[in-house]
């Protein structure tokens, strides 16, 4: 890829602190859970930010909010200047998500599934094979079947995919999982390079050590909700809390108290620098 | 729109092409229906030879859900899905896409189950041109309602038992139309099959606008 390339917005006196994702006491809901229960997050143009937390404590609904999958019942989500709240699908082609899923198709090469992909979101033929290249697919694997490959390679294919597509937001939820040593230094290598060009990272680990090297800054959340380093969850255990039923008929309701009873515990602007 | 459609029509028969699916046991499965057909009414060669037209038809509905069901299920695996509704793809792109792949298979394997009947049922067409119509039509409707009821049942864990449940009763005038039409093709009183080739038109226009519109909604909420 293109190091001088202007895909995406560059880092400038006049934008730096330009907010990507803003949420703002966000409620989501799985079902009638309420996988987050009153987020507050800014992340600025250029960032990285790294989500931690327990397993269940929302990181993974955080990162499908930010990409406008899951949509929020309470609160406010702009992301990328666009409100999710009222149209989540205009962010939707500016952000990339690498998550559990691989989005691959089994029957089709990883040649194919990363011009797919590409295609889709108007790459051009060079940044489609610089992604494979970048992500070691450019030998013998790019004309491999997507379901003969190994986990770590279909890790390797999805990342290509998201390359190709070059988004502005990247939102990498256990970004590490599956990859041998050299792929997650090459992995951190892209990261790092995405945001010099100019892209916002949010990514989800439970790789700490590795992650919080990567990260600007990190953000903890417990059940659903963001708080402070070393911070008590809100309203008591995280896993108790996790699983109360909202006093009210809408299962909102009572998380957005829970969330807003977490913020005033702890302050605005909960996240913290690491 | 249009590119995105060619694009996603593209992918899908790439990976019908891979998987061999439907050579390997649509194809089949469509040709054995025809047979144990001839098998049961061997007998009475008369009736096979009325009812040709409704066994043929039949043969392509039960055929074509499978190819249905493959296509509405690629989809749905492995985070797909999310992938598609970040790919800045035009909703409508991918379902005439999709539809324009699973029409390609239908009429392929009309072709073949076309070859079958003249074989085993000594049909001959008396109006090839109504036939060809016919055939276009009631795929492009086939294919339209298929991929629109493919989105709606997409989210369901019994995707695969639900869709021939809720697809063959909305196909049934699909089914009516085009063996009237196959009838007087092959009966030789094709003016009387236009106006069903016409119904059969009309249906595939108005499910493909209606797949157009509503997948967008579709991929979200299902």
């Amino acid at each position: 890829m293109d190091p001088e390339g202007d895909h995406y917005p560059r880092n400038t006196p006049g934008n730096a602190m330009e907010s990507v994702v803003h949420l703002h006491a966000a409620v989501a809901l799985l079902g009638r859970f309420p996988a987050l229960a009153g987020v507050d997050l800014d992340v600025a143009r250029g960032e990285i930010v790294l989500l931690s937390g327990a397993n269940g404590a929302g990181k993974t609904t955080l990162l499908r909010v930010c990409a406008g999958l899951v949509p929020i019942v309470r609160g406010e989500a702009v992301v990328l200047g666009h409100d999710l709240r009222h149209d989540p699908r205009p962010v939707r082609h500016r952000v990339g998500l690498l998550g559990h899923a691989t989005g691959l198709y089994d029957d089709l090469t990883v040649e194919e599934n990363v011009r797919f992909w590409g295609r889709a979101a108007r790459a051009a033929r060079a940044d489609v094979e610089a992604a494979m290249a970048l992500v070691g697919l450019d030998g013998r694997l790019r004309t491999v079947a997507a379901g003969k490959l190994s986990a770590g390679q279909r890790r390797r294919t999805s990342l290509a995919c998201l390359l190709a597509r070059r988004p502005e937001l990247w939102l990498l939820d256990e970004p590490h999982a599956g990859l041998d040593a050299d792929a997650r230094d090459q992995l951190d290598q892209l990261i790092v390079q995405a945001v010099s060009q100019g892209a916002t990272v949010v990514l989800a680990s439970h790789e700490l050590d590795r992650a919080r090297a990567l990260a600007h800054r990190t953000v903890e959340l417990v059940a659903g909700t963001i708080v402070p380093a070393g911070g008590e969850p809100a309203g008591g255990e995280p896993g108790a809390a996790a699983g109360d039923e909202p006093e009210h008929g809408d299962p909102a309701h009572g998380w957005l108290e829970h969330g807003e009873r977490a913020r005033g515990r702890h302050g605005e602007g909960a996240s913290h620098v690491a | 729109m249009w590119r995105d459609a060619g694009l996603v029509a593209q992918r899908d028969l790439r990976i019908e092409l891979r998987s061999r699916v439907t050579t390997n046991q649509v194809a089949p499965f469509a040709l054995l229906v025809l047979l144990l057909f001839a098998f049961a009414l061997d007998p009475d060669r008369g009736l096979l030879e009325r009812v040709t037209p409704g066994l043929y038809w039949t043969a392509v509905l039960f055929s074509g859900l499978l190819a249905l069901g493959r296509s509405a299920a690629l989809d749905e695996v492995d985070g797909t899905r999310d992938a598609l509704r970040l790919s800045g793809l035009d909703p409508a792109g991918v379902f005439l896409g999709k539809a324009a792949a699973v029409a390609a298979q239908l009429l392929a394997l009309e072709a073949l189950l076309a070859l079958g009947v003249a074989v085993l049922y000594d049909a001959e067409p008396a109006s090839a041109v109504l036939l060809l119509a016919t055939c276009v039509a009631a795929t492009a409707a086939v294919a339209a309602a298929g991929t629109l009821y493919g989105a709606l049942v997409g989210g369901f864990r019994v995707r695969e038992t639900l869709l021939p449940l809720v697809l063959l009763p909305v196909l049934a005038p699909v089914l009516i139309g085009a063996t009237r039409a196959f009838e007087a093709a092959l009966g030789g009183a094709a003016a009387d099959g236009w106006p069903w080739c016409g119904l059969l038109a009309g249906f595939a226009i108005v499910y493909s606008v209606a797949g157009a519109l509503a997948y967008g909604t579709l991929l979200e909420d299902t």
